[in-house]
């Protein structure tokens, strides 16, 4: 479904190209990024690596990959919420760590039952970003600084929670298990999945279709409609075979298109997710508009620490353990890195203002398969880590370049005076 | 007995840390009519317009309006008394299109969806009203020429069908022609019965709609004229200060038997 959003991102972009001058309705913008560069880099990714190494692309190794992106991926998520309002949450990695670790503690340690024991540890993410959020939002302190403390302490927390029991063996039956190695195998639900995404797409598409012409305004035609919905079939049919192919699909990739497919929908689709991108797009016309800006932001610190519990619950699942060493892998910020670069690769701005959830999803994709590729040659940590750097710094140049050319087409044009955030970073 | 005016400010001050913005200042706005307010750069105009809205709250003083004391704390308080406003610096949000900022704050929906189609619908109906031309509603505001923003925020705030009306300068980023269509805008709202505060360094602008003229001058009232009797350089000279201090306050502090 990620593609299909980007086929239409692609298709907006031709058409956009094609009519010059007048703005497509949907098209890509000034300031910015259209998913298409990122699928072709990902389709290099592919190809490159399958070049290498045949086992790349083989069925085995896309469902590893499936299941893989979950983690970064729904930790991404939340880094999307938070850059949307122009912020940055430098402590998910830890926070994914301390839930980790707190529901092994409570769980396996202390016996509370496996279902309450996640909730804790889910609701204590939540509570650890309504800190961070306070104190940004109330006390004023810059975010990068709030959470850059909170980055060390809820690592040393997370040290401390284990420092009695050192490291703790989850119950690989259990329900944080089963979060990364249970398989919904046989064609019928991965086809049935397929189409059910495809069909909400059509009937979707065909209803906005029907009122905007019903109240008199431009639609777009039926025939793309459904070449829209042709390519998204081909693509989710085809990721269905693929599935099938090895155990079927994974919990882990629907958990993550879930989180993925809900937050799209609040963000685009709810008043609430609108008052999220007017405190990205303009502090000052927000306030003015009514907007509670400081409970905005505490509120995407908290989806921010929510979903960094979430996917640390991945993480621990995915090493059905929780240790020291782990924690410390958490706190030097390896996922914390991989999230946020996830969320830029995947076209959301850290200017605020500007992304989709989605990014979160081809980001996680990019940056995993360059991971998987590495992995699979046998190439060390250390080239490995040059290169997720490299490939961050690259996604955010492009970000700010693009900021940079939406800037100087706003300047030519405009002759009144430029007004909050904008003002100030400019 | 006449109605009361729509609004009436009574002894408001504003301090901004060291800067005392504005200081003691009365104001009355009826229905029907459209008050000018005019002064020096920094003389408060903007700061007021702010306090109307419920942007930036006074620290002191009365609001009234229909001639009940009333509180206007945020901006949602002016919103929901029928305070509309645009301001100065056409603050916008970058990244939303022309639609997501007319309806900011007071989106259409069910039940927390957005009803995009419907925001859509009336803001081309509302544009085409106002005979605006933006070449695409749903165009981010961040591409909008200095006009057309200015064009935006003026429809914006017609949108809630308010009372009261604060234009900041409506008149800044205009062209000719826009300009002329905006004064016959004014002119049509203060015949529906609207009361238009105007602010405007534009003495043809201000000749040429508002019925009164208020002066403020370093945050103090400085003087409040009718139109149609006072001479173009009497305004003037109370904006910089040549005039009497003492003659305008007592013009002010009569303001309420005035007919
Ligand atoms: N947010 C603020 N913080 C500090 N001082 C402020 C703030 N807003 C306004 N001021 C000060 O208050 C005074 C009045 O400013 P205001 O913007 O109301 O003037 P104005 O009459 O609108 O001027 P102009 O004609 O230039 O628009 C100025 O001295 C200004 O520096
Ligand atoms: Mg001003």
């Amino acid at each position: 479904m990620a593609v299909g959003q980007s086929i239409r991102g692609y298709a907006d972009a031709v058409r956009h190209r094609l009519r010059g001058g007048e703005a497509a309705r949907r098209g890509l913008r000034v300031g910015e990024r259209g998913p298409l560069l990122v699928i072709l880099g990902l389709i290099v990714i592919w190809l490159v690596f399958q070049g290498l190494n045949a086992n790349f692309l083989s069925p085995r190794n896309l469902s590893d990959l499936s299941v893989d992106i979950a983690a970064t991926g729904l930790v991404a998520v939340g880094i999307v919420f938070v850059l949307l309002i122009g912020e940055i949450d430098l402590s998910v990695g830890s926070v994914s760590g301390l839930a980790g670790a707190a529901f092994a503690v409570l769980n396996v340690y202390l016996g509370m039952p496996e279902w309450l024991a996640i909730i804790v540890a889910v609701v204590a993410g939540t509570a650890v970003g309504a800190v961070h959020g306070f104190f940004f939002a109330r006390v004023g302190v810059p975010a990068f600084v709030v959470t850059l403390a909170g980055l060390l302490a809820w690592n040393g927390l997370t040290l401390y929670l284990l420092g009695a029991s050192g490291t703790i063996n989850i119950d690989e039956g259990g329900l944080v298990a089963a979060l990364t190695s249970l398989y919904f195998s046989g064609g019928i639900i991965a086809y049935g999945l397929a189409a059910v995404g495809t069909a909400g797409y059509f009937l979707a598409a065909r209803r906005s279709r029907r009122r905007r012409r019903d109240a008199g305004m431009p639609y777009r035609p039926l025939a793309e409609i459904g070449v829209r919905t042709g390519l998204l079939a081909v693509l989710t049919f085809a990721t269905a075979h693929v599935l099938t192919l090895f155990q079927g699909v994974p919990l882990a990739l629907l958990i993550f298109l879930a989180v993925v497919i809900g937050s799209d929908l609040v963000l685009r689709r709810t008043r609430s997710g609108r008052k999220v991108f007017a405190v990205g797009g303009g502090i000052e016309a927000a306030r003015r508009a009514g907007v509670d800006v400081a409970r905005v932001r505490i509120a995407m610190f908290m989806v921010s620490g929510t979903l960094a519990a979430v996917g640390g619950l991945f993480v621990a699942s995915g090493l059905t353990s929780a240790s020291p060493t782990t924690a410390r892998a958490a706190g030097s910020g390896m996922l914390l890195i991989n999230a946020v670069a996830a969320a830029v690769i995947g076209g959301t701005s850290m200017f605020g203002g500007r992304g989709s959830a989605w990014s979160a999803l081809l980001g996680a994709l990019v940056i995993q398969s360059i991971a998987s590729g590495m992995a699979l040659l046998g190439i060390q940590d250390a080239v490995q880590f040059m290169v997720t750097g490299g490939v961050l710094l690259a996604a955010v140049a492009a970000d700010s370049l693009t900021r940079r050319a939406a800037a100087r087409a706003r300047g030519s044009i405009r002759r009144s005076s430029r007004s909050g955030r904008g003002a100030m970073l400019h | 007995m006449a109605a009361p005016p729509l609004l009436t400010l009574r002894g408001v001050s504003k301090r901004f840390g060291g800067v005392q913005a504005l200081v003691d200042v009365d104001l009355q706005i009826r229905a029907g009519e459209v008050v000018a307010l005019v002064g020096d750069n920094g003389a408060g105009k903007s700061t007021l317009v702010k306090v109307i809205a419920g942007v930036g709250p006074a620290d002191q003083g009365v609001i009234e309006w229909e001639g009940h004391t009333v509180q206007i704390r945020r901006p949602h308080d002016a919103q929901a008394l029928g305070i509309a406003a645009v301001y100065q610096d056409l603050a916008m949000c970058e990244s939303l299109d022309v639609v997501g900022n007319l309806f900011l704050g007071r989106e259409v929906h069910r039940a927390g969806i957005l009803d995009e189609v419907e925001m859509e619908r009336r803001a081309r109906e509302l544009m085409h009203t106002l005979s605006i031309r933006i070449p695409d509603v749903r165009a981010p505001v961040a591409i909008l020429s200095g006009g057309q923003r200015q064009a935006v925020a003026i429809s914006r705030s017609l949108l809630g069908a308010p009372k009261v009306l604060l234009l900041d300068e409506p008149t800044a980023a205009l062209g000719v022609e826009q300009t002329s269509q905006l004064l016959d805008l004014i002119e049509e709202l203060r015949d529906r019965g609207l009361g238009v505060l105007l602010i405007s360094h534009n003495m043809g602008d201000i000749k040429a709609v508002a019925d009164r003229v208020a002066v403020l001058r370093l945050g103090r009232n400085n003087g409040l004229f009718e139109v149609p009797t006072t001479t173009q350089e009497r305004i003037i000279s109370s904006i910089t200060g040549a005039a009497d201090n003492a003659v305008a306050h007592r013009t002010t502090g009569e303001e309420g038997a005035w007919p």
